[in-house]
């Protein structure tokens, strides 16, 4: 047993790999608790996919910078959903769809006639950590800074415009600064977790954790560090079993992730499911 | 208190306010000041939230100008309904929401922890501070969000339906606490469209439907006249121990189905359990 988990860490990219999976699990499982609570898990998958689109436009002008381009598409992708949704014209799942589909399908055709000069188009869809840079570790480390101060310092704007919006917006809080610095962070956060979990799979990293962490306590302030710890463990264990199973790491992260919520499920029975009753989609 | 209570918090000048060209208020007149305890009163769709909104600044006039005075704390109850409950939060973190603007650190400090103590213990709710706040009853429920109001040190409070979807007992307890808030200096405005209960505690009500239809005490507004012009229902008033009591014509409830503690008027519990809008009706013989 103790063999099986200190053979992989003789390989240089598995250490690299095993830092960056268990970064980018605590990193979305703190985003997660925002997410899932303000009803947005939707735009979480919306964003990746968005994000997707930018990652194949941006590679085409230069290879080395692509992802720059990426994370601007997807900030600029994030605030205009915002925007759409703030305005309250349409609702927030129809803006998600249009904006997000549509700049996932415009990468797809430019990677179909194109080609990719960056990392695969599997890779880019379902992670891999064979491809990861140190520039790119030293992004995600950046980002998860990033988003660690900018939940410590504004926890409690934070905590009340997810809670109350409206309330907090005539209590005094900046609540669409305060939306759009998540969108910001989230964006962020789905660039910089994209070649390790694809983009077909950050939705799930965003989701799961965040609603296992519900399921265990009452408390927002426990949810925050339980989520966080909850997914830098399913990027753990998802890597390894990546290894052993010689499937891509995103694959065996969310599938970590799952079968975490089916074991949470089990313990706390219908008392978990109630207290997850209300986190939207 | 502020030096003077009686200079206008809010004034409201011919107000009026549409959502898509659609008129929600028209031509409102109000001024509101630290002695301010008044009830507005009137149907569904009448424009009572837009009134709130319209003094609070989230919602901008079509023509007219509201003002308010430069240094005005005022806090705001939102309808019980309006409210996530399955969110995670204990009483005590919900209550310090109220303190989001001025501290930083995530925690709360001595001093922060010590006030909102003493808010939650003079609404009587100190022991619920580390409960969930689905573990509440809706008057506890109410008494939190007056706490998280409170901890804002507001010259004024507006309260959106705080005694709809709860038990008459339960209103009686919040219009009671409202009065002691009122005692303390603390400008109130609640809506409702629960005019007896508002007879009984208030000093001032506005009737409203789109535009203001009329203003004064219970006993210059409770009248057949403003009522029908205000519900547009024709809607009968009778005097019971000296306050004006509303029935509604058109309903009729059974005996069996109606509550009295001997010394109030009857009370209606309809099989939703919420407050009829005329909460006094006639008994079928």
């Amino acid at each position: 047993m103790i063999d099986s988990l200190l053979h992989p860490l003789g390989f240089a990219f598995f250490q690299k790999g095993l830092l960056v999976a268990g970064l980018s699990g605590a990193l979305l499982g703190l985003i997660g608790v925002y997410i899932t609570l303000r009803g947005m898990s939707y735009i979480g998958h919306g964003l990746s996919h968005a994000i997707f689109g930018g990652f194949a436009a941006s590679q085409l002008i230069s290879a080395a910078h692509y992802v720059w381009g990426a994370g601007i598409w997807g900030i600029g992708s994030a605030l205009a959903i915002t925007s759409v949704t703030r305005r309250r014209r349409i609702g927030a799942d129809a803006a998600i769809g249009v904006i997000t589909t549509a700049s996932f399908a415009l990468g797809v055709a430019l990677l179909s006639h194109f080609g990719s000069r960056g990392p695969s188009f599997d890779s880019a869809l379902f992670g891999s950590i064979l491809g990861i840079s140190t520039g790119q570790i030293a992004g995600l480390v950046a980002v998860c800074a990033l988003t660690a101060v900018f939940v410590f310092l504004r926890h409690r704007a934070l905590l009340f415009a997810t809670f109350d919006p409206d309330v907090a917006d005539v209590s005094g809080v900046p609540v669409a600064r305060t939306d759009a610095a998540l969108m910001v962070i989230l964006s962020l956060g789905i660039l910089a977790t994209l070649t390790v979990i694809g983009v077909t799979l950050v939705a799930a990293m965003l989701v799961i954790p965040a609603v296992v962490a519900r399921m265990l306590t009452h408390s927002f302030a426990r949810m925050l560090w339980l989520s966080t710890v909850l997914g830098a463990a399913c990027g753990l264990v998802g890597m390894y079993a990546s290894y052993y199973a010689e499937v891509p790491s995103g694959t065996m992260i969310v599938l970590t992730g799952a079968a975490l919520f089916v074991t949470a499920l089990a313990v706390t029975g219908g008392r978990g499911l109630r207290r997850t009753a209300e986190l939207r989609a | 208190m502020r030096a003077n209570a009686s200079v206008p918090l809010i004034r409201l000048s011919g107000v009026t306010i549409s959502y898509d060209r659609a008129p929600v208020l028209s031509d409102v007149t109000i001024d509101v000041t630290e002695r301010s305890f008044t009830g507005v009163v009137g149907p569904s769709g009448a424009g009572k939230t837009t009134l709130l909104r319209a003094m609070l600044g989230t919602v901008k006039p079509a023509s007219g100008r509201v003002t308010r005075t430069g240094d005005l704390a005022v806090s705001y109850v939102p309808q019980l309904e309006t409210v996530n409950w399955n969110f995670p939060v204990t009483v005590a973190e919900c209550v310090l929401m109220g303190r989001t603007t001025g501290r930083t650190l995530p925690w709360a400090s001595r001093a922060e922890k010590a006030e909102v103590h003493g808010i939650l213990d003079r609404l009587g709710i100190a022991e619920l501070a580390s409960r969930h706040i689905r573990e509440l009853s809706g008057g506890q429920q109410q008494r939190m969000f007056l706490a998280r109001a409170l901890v804002r040190r507001p010259h004024l409070v507006l309260l959106d339906e705080p005694t709809s979807g709860v038990d008459v007992s339960t209103r009686h307890e919040v219009l009671h606490l409202l009065a002691d808030l009122h005692a303390d200096g603390i400008g109130i405005v609640l809506t409702t469209h629960d005019l007896n209960g508002m007879a009984a505690h208030l000093p001032h009500l506005i009737c409203i439907n789109q535009r203001i239809v009329a203003a004064g005490t219970p006993a210059e507004v409770i009248t057949s006249t403003v009522l029908e012009k205000t519900f547009g229902a024709r809607l009968e008033v009778l005097q019971h121990l000296g306050m004006p009591v509303v029935v509604d014509d058109h309903v009729l409830i059974p005996r069996s189905a109606l509550v009295t503690d001997g010394r109030h008027d009857l009370e209606a519990i309809p099989p939703n359990g919420r407050a009829a809008a005329a909460g006094t009706v006639r008994v079928a013989s």
